[in-house]
């Protein structure tokens, strides 16, 4: 089996070590062995997976090979992809197979790496344990009795898990970070607007970005180098030369500024998570960084705010499931209205439910000042304060969630305490800003703690140096599930 | 009780671009059903809208003609409602910020010109189209129209009767086809229009409760609508009953408007910015450049037609009907350097031609250069109106040139001195008891005499110069 490190096997694959059908193979049979338990993936396809190895093997034969040609890569089943059954986690989609492909899917395409499948995610991408699929809770792999987190909690744990070298996922409130975080490997949310989200299917527009998720930061660059680029079919796809998002991971972190929020140290915070993500600064500052106390004072009501505009964006977004085109319709129903009523009220789970309900009441006539206007001005504030913040640091630094992974159906019952687990990454996806997770501790009972960093707009490469210098001084990223001895799987080269 | 009338319009006009206003679909009419409707159109999931620059500029062209101000900022929103014809569950439209606010169109009726203000027009997208027939009790959705950009323009409340609501929805089509926006096409659905109507007790302040008659698409429609739907409101006030807000239809075949919805059934659209979509940015850089493709307007050219040609201003209004017209009338004119006859040859003889043979004036059989051909040769004397009407049926037949047909068919004016002599001598020998009742002061047996030597020139005699050489005679 496999090193994980995408550099590794890219070198591997270049000088013929393994071929791309050879790589994709291994990973399919480990996640044969491994998803019964897990739940990672809605939809596996080893015929396509194969084929797109044995394109690649050509390009590589054919010396036409990029940088990560073969290297095969699990799709969160939020992005349409030609051919492949693509569900977005609800019965409203169940059936529904992609006549195009995403912008993401076609970059990782025309990049060589083949599709391992689509990985299981909250139902619309709304949630944070990934207990809302329609196709069961995903099981963390550090414990199968855990979240992964959500809503990419698919992507994340097969990645822990090594079922996929790295994966994709999408964050609209923490949804590529918190299931990084909970799962121990590493996540990052671009600026708004840097990866295409055509054929993305929309949660909360505005809010919404994909990224890369892998077990490290090195991994997620060269990802981002992939997936980042303008495209005509996104009028918020940002149109700015590329860029190579290693260019700066080498470079010694003597100088840099982090910035520590007081607000995301206090009240709420777990004493373990507080205390790994203290040892983390204590390294970065081994390694040449010092910090500054910063506030962002407005991000306490980044919840309130996002339980706003998410939902009012989504309530819009999902209209266009209503039984008439594609998806899943209700099989008896007497007239249009009860089509309509019956075909959501069976299509939708609960959550996306609720959420469809708070965001048609937040834009109804006599609410929408009150609520919608309100939340936009405060996101505005929020996003003033990481200005203000930004003239002071480099980078902002804290945890990634409250706490670990908690159990499966611990939080379910209780929206609110479940909204709370994306307390501390929300606020980034509100200002548009890009934030990353990676791994940076254990608590008592084995399970991962995560790390965040906030950057400022484009920063991508200089997080990515933070975190990989980081990564380099220590191992926490390379620790493996306990998958027993079945797995076979070597975490370290 | 004497009662005033208030209506409003809202017409809905198609742009004439040609591809959708979000997505890179064919916007051509009459495609067999769903050929024409992309990823974009149905609504797939992911999918994102880009705007179509070309509606933006046909958007500025209109603001531009009716010295409107156009919002260098304007934003998309969503307007939510749920219907198997509108893929998304929202249309996209333009709420709180429209590209066009203000401007003001004229109007005609009867001798009174009166100024109209325009409160707004918002870009936005249509719907599909839902067919109940043909489908065995269900309902077939054709999503080849979803997407069609249009030009939704509305008008303050400032039309007081049905002709001045027709003479606006007419000025408006006329303005939004000679500008190039909108094929104009009323049978397709290019051009819709919503009428608000109410009444109030004249001299009253305060509007009364409106009623919306939605989609009327024809001006005979819209002129049986609001008269109906006027009387109605009337009556019902009289009868001590009260006019609820509601939406209405008219039913042409029984001259009808009935109720679609009423208030408490209207939609709550839920409307909000569109998040895929930027504010649309208009500089002013791009705001000259369409206005460099804007033709000379209808209210300019009619002021230039009364000074350049010396018509008349209610002449100068009917040949700036459209813009065909108003090219054949110009280039006519410019061909015989006679401007009120080339206007009264475009406004008489041609128009009834065309109209009878049910034309429009770009399908003319008779161009603009061979009717100006035409009119020189009576300018000059070579034909009299009567052979020139003859000359004229020739032309509307394609049998040739002017000349050539004068020619063939022997139509040119008699008007050798001697040769008419002849005539008239000959008239007066057989009409003697005409001569004497002239003689006696009766002026008709003049007539009479000069009639019959047209009748014995076969027409061709000019009669200028007939009356002329009979004075002479007859003196």
């Amino acid at each position: 089996m496999p090193e994980p490190s995408l550099s590794t096997l890219a070198a591997q694959l270049a000088s013929k070590q393994i071929s791309s059908r050879e790589l994709a193979q291994a990973y399919l049979d480990r996640i044969a062995t491994l998803n019964p338990a897990i739940n990672a993936f809605i939809t596996v396809d080893a015929e396509k997976t194969l084929l797109e190895a044995a394109a690649a093997d050509a390009l590589i034969a054919a010396g036409q090979a990029g940088p990560l040609t073969g290297v095969p890569i699990a799709h969160k089943d939020i992005f349409c992809t030609d051919g492949w059954l693509t569900t977005c986690g609800s019965k409203m989609l169940h059936n529904f197979v992609a006549p195009y492909d995403a912008h993401v899917i076609q970059r990782f395409k025309a990049a060589g790496m083949p599709s391992l499948g689509k990985t299981n995610m909250d139902e619309f991408a709304m949630g944070s344990s990934n207990e809302t699929s329609y196709f069961g809770a995903v099981k963390n792999p550090w414990n199968p009795a855990y979240v992964p987190g959500g809503s990419s909690g698919g992507a994340a744990a097969c990645v822990a898990a090594r079922m996929a070298p790295a994966a994709t996922g999408t964050d609209t409130g923490g949804s590529i970070r918190q299931p990084a975080a909970l799962c121990g490997i590493t996540g990052l949310k671009p600026t708004y607007g840097l990866v295409s989200r055509f054929g993305m299917i929309a949660f909360a527009s505005s809010l919404d970005q994909a990224g890369p998720m892998a077990p490290s930061a090195e991994d997620c660059a060269l990802l981002l180098n992939v997936m980042t680029g303008f495209d005509p079919n996104d009028s918020t796809s940002l149109d700015r030369e590329k860029e190579d998002y290693t260019r700066d991971q080498d470079k010694p972190l003597a100088g840099l500024r982090v910035g520590l929020p007081r607000e995301f140290f206090a009240e709420g915070l777990n004493n373990e998570v507080a205390s790994a993500v203290e040892a983390a600064v204590t390294e970065l500052k081994k390694l040449g960084a010092t910090t500054v106390d910063i506030s962002l004072a407005n991000s306490q009501l980044a919840i309130p705010v996002y339980y706003v505009l998410a939902p009012a964006e989504a309530s819009s977004n999902l209209s266009r499931f209503d039984g008439v085109r594609y998806g899943y319709r209700a099989p008896e129903y007497g007239n249009l209205d009860d089509m309509y009523s019956k075909t959501r009220a069976q299509g939708f789970g609960a959550e996306v439910k609720r959420r469809i309900l708070i965001g048609a009441y937040v834009l109804s006539h006599g609410y929408y000042d009150a609520y919608y206007l309100q939340a936009q001005k405060i996101r505005r504030l929020i996003a003033d304060d990481f200005s203000e913040a930004f003239k002071v640091c480099d980078v902002i630094l804290g945890p990634t969630a409250p706490g670990t992974a908690f159990k499966l159906g611990e939080k379910s019952g209780d929206p609110v305490e479940m909204y709370l687990n994306d307390l501390y990454t929300i606020p980034a996806n509100l200002a548009g800003l890009p934030g990353m997770s990676l791994p940076c501790g254990f608590d008592a009972q084995g399970l991962p703690i995560g790390l965040q960093l906030v950057g400022n707009y484009f920063s991508e490469a200089k997080m990515l140096n933070v975190a990989h210098q980081y990564q380099r001084a220590t191992d926490w990223h390379m620790r493996l599930p306990p998958l027993g001895e079945a797995s076979g799987v070597r975490g370290e080269g | 009780m004497k009662w005033e009338t208030v209506i409003g319009l809202e017409v809905h006009t198609q742009l004439a671009t040609k591809s959708k206003i979000f997505s890179g679909s064919s916007t051509a009419f009459g495609a067999a059903p769903n050929t024409q409707a992309s990823a974009v159109d149905i609504a797939l999931p992911g999918v994102l809208p880009v705007l179509n620059r070309g509606a933006v500029e046909c958007a500025i062209k209109f603001g531009l003609a009716i010295g409107a101000t156009l919002n260098r900022v304007n934003v998309f929103d969503r307007k939510s409602y749920f219907y198997p014809d509108l893929p998304k569950g929202y249309q996209i439209s333009q709420l709180a910020k429209p590209i066009v606010e203000g401007g003001a169109l004229n109007i005609v009726v009867g001798d009174t010109e009166r100024t109209i203000n325009l409160t707004r027009a918002h870009m936005e997208e249509d719907a599909g189209k839902s067919l109940h027939e043909d489908f065995h009790g269900m309902t077939g959705i054709d999503l080849n129209r979803a997407g069609t950009p249009l030009l939704e323009i509305v008008s303050e409340p400032e039309m007081r009767s049905s002709a001045e609501a027709v003479a606006y929805a007419r000025a408006l089509h006329t303005l939004v086809t000679w500008i190039g926006i909108c094929d104009g096409n009323m049978q397709e659905g290019s051009f819709r229009v919503d009428a608000n109507v109410s009444v109030r007790p004249a001299g009253q302040a305060e509007l009364g409760t409106r009623r919306e008659i939605k989609n009327l698409n024809s001006f005979r429609f819209l002129q049986q609508a609001i008269d109906y739907e006027v009387r109605w409101q009337i009556e019902t006030l009289e009868d001590g009953g009260r006019i609820e807000q509601a939406t209405v239809l008219f039913d042409p075949d029984r001259g009808e408007t009935r109720m679609m919805r009423s208030k408490e059934e209207a939609h709550d659209y839920r409307y909000f910015p569109y998040p895929d979509l930027l504010p649309v940015k208009l500089d002013e850089e791009w705001i000259e450049a369409v206005r460099a493709t804007l033709p000379e307007l209808p209210v300019a050219m009619q002021a230039r037609f009364q000074h350049d040609y010396g018509v008349s201003p209610y002449d100068a209004a009917v040949l700036t009907g459209s813009r065909a017209l108003a090219d054949y009338f110009e280039t006519a004119a410019q061909a015989c350097g006679q401007g009120k006859l080339a206007a009264n040859w475009v406004m008489g003889e041609l128009s009834a031609a065309l109209n009878k043979a049910e034309l429009d004036i770009a399908q003319s059989p008779v161009s603009a250069a061979h009717l100006g051909a035409l009119i020189a040769r009576i300018q000059d004397g070579t034909l009299s109106g009567k052979l020139a009407r003859q000359v004229f049926e020739g032309l509307w037949e394609g049998a040739g040139e002017v000349d050539a047909i004068i020619e063939a068919r022997g139509l040119k004016q008699m008007s050798d001195a001697g040769e008419l002599e002849k005539i008239i001598d000959a008239v007066l020998a057989a009409n003697p008891k005409s001569v004497e009742e002239f003689r006696s002061g009766k002026e008709k047996a003049f007539n009479a005499l000069v009639g019959q030597v047209m009748k014995a020139s076969r027409g061709k005699a000019n009669p200028a110069q007939v009356n002329e050489l009979m004075k002479t005679r007859l003196q």
